[in-house]
């Protein structure tokens, strides 16, 4: 793959932006510095700020506050010169929905400078790259979910840009689509497109992003690979069920000693929650839970099923926060209603 | 992958993107030169022929709603303010044709929000190009529009019995006035789409202007029967001014003074609400 050396430094710098609409504070001081060729993901729960910053950083909304330059051109005064170099696949359906497949595409290369010819060749081979040629004349309307997602981010490396801004690409997909686009954005990267997407999903920022800015209330609360924010809550959340529900008294017991770690009650009555893999323990998350599982075995309680999962974006939210992040979701219609 | 999708039976495999074939599209060539702003403003107009194309039902308030509008006040009015309908069409005709075509203004806003609801907007708002070219463009594939409720009441008109006095001349130097007026009155609602929230609430707004606009001029009546202050209104209104050199135009004659005042508040609609519109559209 060829890394261009037109990416190289900060793709995005931006310093305490402020973006208020009617009395809520969407963006409150944000500070971000995202390295240039790299996928850079911000991670919140709706209503965090995440669609905002991005639509400051594309031009789209000015900020109230604070400065932002995206490969050094700053996003108010010199917006033309950004626009040049980014593209935006938003969260709403970003091309018009009467139109086909083709003739977006071929629009947007026009309105790009192609000639018409040019255009039409363009779209063509991006249709044909994103599986879409059979669908390249139908209405936009009529593609399903993972194929207007597919759209969209073609639609949004017509120009192939510097920069591509990717508000929640999964949002609402099914897992194929989903790791449809996963392939998308890593051949997107690979090519030297520096990529900023954001999303609610941990395991989404894990798989794509070399580094991470988690946000919650229109700030960065944490930032880093993902490897040090996973670190800092835990690497993983152990879930057991088990049999009866009377064992569950001695099963809780069992588990404090095996993790050395609170283990949660659910409001399920034969289900138990703890987390794994926290820093400083020498054991991977999996050979504790292993280990657990034995001890549970040891102590006769029969086990149903148990899982072993990533930390969700809630449970980092508590750890960064001490809120869970659902509490944003009032914050998300206020927002929509502000648009 | 070896699960075709059977259910609808048209998918017959899955999409498995290729590392290869997503290089090649991402190749950065050298990029085009930006384009001009009339092949901007074009290209968009395009957009809006496609939409036609695709939506022909839209075309329903330029046809059937004209058609409607010419038949109901021909007839409903005609007897009693003229003798006979086809008398009062000889009045009437540009001046419904004016109402028309003024009301139908109004959709460049409700399209204009409709675009932004659905997200549209963002895309062309990121792009490179001439700011007020979308715009433009979608008031250019308007004035098609125009000027097809324009040809469909002529076409009614003379079916009843209109018959223009300045020929074919006339009727089309008539028509190039309303549209260059309709032209620049479709700013209004570019800014009044931007500023409102919803299709509904643009059109709320819309009507409650159109309404007193067209009807409190001489579209339908001379105004000298009417009370001094209502008449004072009428003289001021730019519908009274675009009526009287439509009608002057299409009777073979021209009313130079009526013409210039059309196209001075032709002139302020494109500076003013062109402003207006440009000043929302960046900052939005």
């Amino acid at each position: 793959m060829i890394m261009s050396n037109r990416n190289t430094g900060l793709a995005v710098e931006a310093d305490g932006l402020v973006r208020s609409f009617g009395a809520t504070r969407a963006l409150d001081g944000l500070d971000l510095q995202v390295p240039a060729g790299t996928v850079y993901g911000l991670l919140g729960p709706n209503g965090a700020g995440k669609t905002t910053a991005v639509r400051v950083l594309a031009t789209l909304l000015r900020p109230d506050g604070g400065r932002a330059r995206v490969f050094g051109h700053d996003v108010v005064t010199a917006a033309d010169a950004v626009r040049a170099r980014v593209s935006l696949t938003g969260q709403y359906a970003s091309l018009d929905e009467d139109l086909t497949g083709m003739e977006n595409l071929v629009l947007l290369g026009r309105l790009l400078g192609l000639g018409k010819p040019a255009a039409r060749a363009r779209a063509e081979s991006l249709l044909a790259a994103f599986g879409l040629t059979e669908a390249a004349g139908r209405q936009v309307k009529k593609y399903s979910g993972g194929m207007r997602r597919r759209i969209d981010i073609a639609a949004s490396i017509l120009n192939t840009p510097d920069l591509l801004f990717l508000d929640e690409p999964t949002t609402g997909l099914d897992p194929r689509s989903r790791n449809q686009v996963w392939e998308i954005v890593r051949a997107v990267v690979a090519h030297g497109t520096t990529v900023l997407l954001t999303t609610q999903y941990l395991d989404e920022a894990d798989q794509l992003a070399g580094r991470i800015a988690v946000i919650d209330h229109g700030k960065v609360i944490a930032e880093g690979t993902p490897g040090e924010l996973k670190s800092s809550v835990g690497s993983g959340t152990v879930h057991v069920r088990l049999r009866d529900a009377g064992q569950r008294p001695e099963a809780e017991k069992v588990l404090q000693v095996a993790l050395g770690v609170p283990v949660q009650l659910e409001a399920d009555p034969v289900a138990l929650t703890a987390r794994v893999g926290e820093e400083g323990s020498d054991l991977e998350a999996g050979e504790q839970a292993a280990r657990a599982l034995g001890e549970l075995a040891r102590a006769g309680i029969v086990v149903d099923d148990f899982s072993l999962g990533q930390p969700s974006l809630d449970e980092v939210f508590l750890a960064l926060t001490d809120h869970p992040a659902v509490a944003a979701d009032e914050r998300d219609d206020q927002l929509e209603a502000a648009r | 992958m070896s699960d075709t999708a059977t259910t609808t039976g048209r998918a017959p495999s899955v999409y498995v993107p290729s590392a290869e074939a997503l290089a090649t599209v991402l190749a950065p060539g050298a990029r085009p030169p930006r384009p001009g702003a009339l092949s901007a403003s074009l290209t968009f107009g395009w957009r809006a022929l496609l939409k036609i194309k695709h939506v022909p039902e839209q075309l329903f308030d330029v046809t059937a709603f004209p058609i409607i509008m010419v038949l109901m006040f021909t007839y409903l009015f005609g007897g009693a303010l003229a003798g006979s309908p086809r008398d009062y069409l000889q009045f009437f005709l540009p001046g419904i044709m004016v109402t028309s075509v003024v009301m139908i203004t109004m959709y460049t806003g409700v399209g204009l929000n409709n675009d932004i609801e659905k997200g549209v907007f963002d895309r062309i708002r990121t792009l490179p190009v001439w700011r007020p070219a979308a715009l433009v463009g979608m008031i250019f594939g308007d004035v098609l529009r125009y000027i097809l409720a324009a040809v469909v009441i002529l076409g009614v008109g003379l079916a009843l019995g209109f018959r223009p006095g300045g020929g074919l001349l006339g009727v089309l130097a008539g028509i190039g006035l309303l549209v260059v007026f309709s032209f620049a009155f479709s700013w209004v609602w570019t800014f009044f789409g931007l500023v409102l929230r919803s299709e509904k609430s643009v059109m709320g707004v819309s009507m409650m202007v159109l309404f007193p606009l067209t009807f409190l001029s001489n579209v339908f009546v001379n105004p000298s029967t009417m009370p001094g202050w209502l008449q004072a209104f009428v003289k001021v209104n730019p519908i009274t001014h675009l009526v009287a050199s439509v009608r002057a135009a299409m009777g073979g004659s021209s009313d130079a003074a009526n013409t210039l005042w059309l196209l001075l508040w032709s002139v302020g609609f494109v500076v003013v609400f062109g402003t207006l519109t440009m000043y929302r559209y960046n900052r939005r």
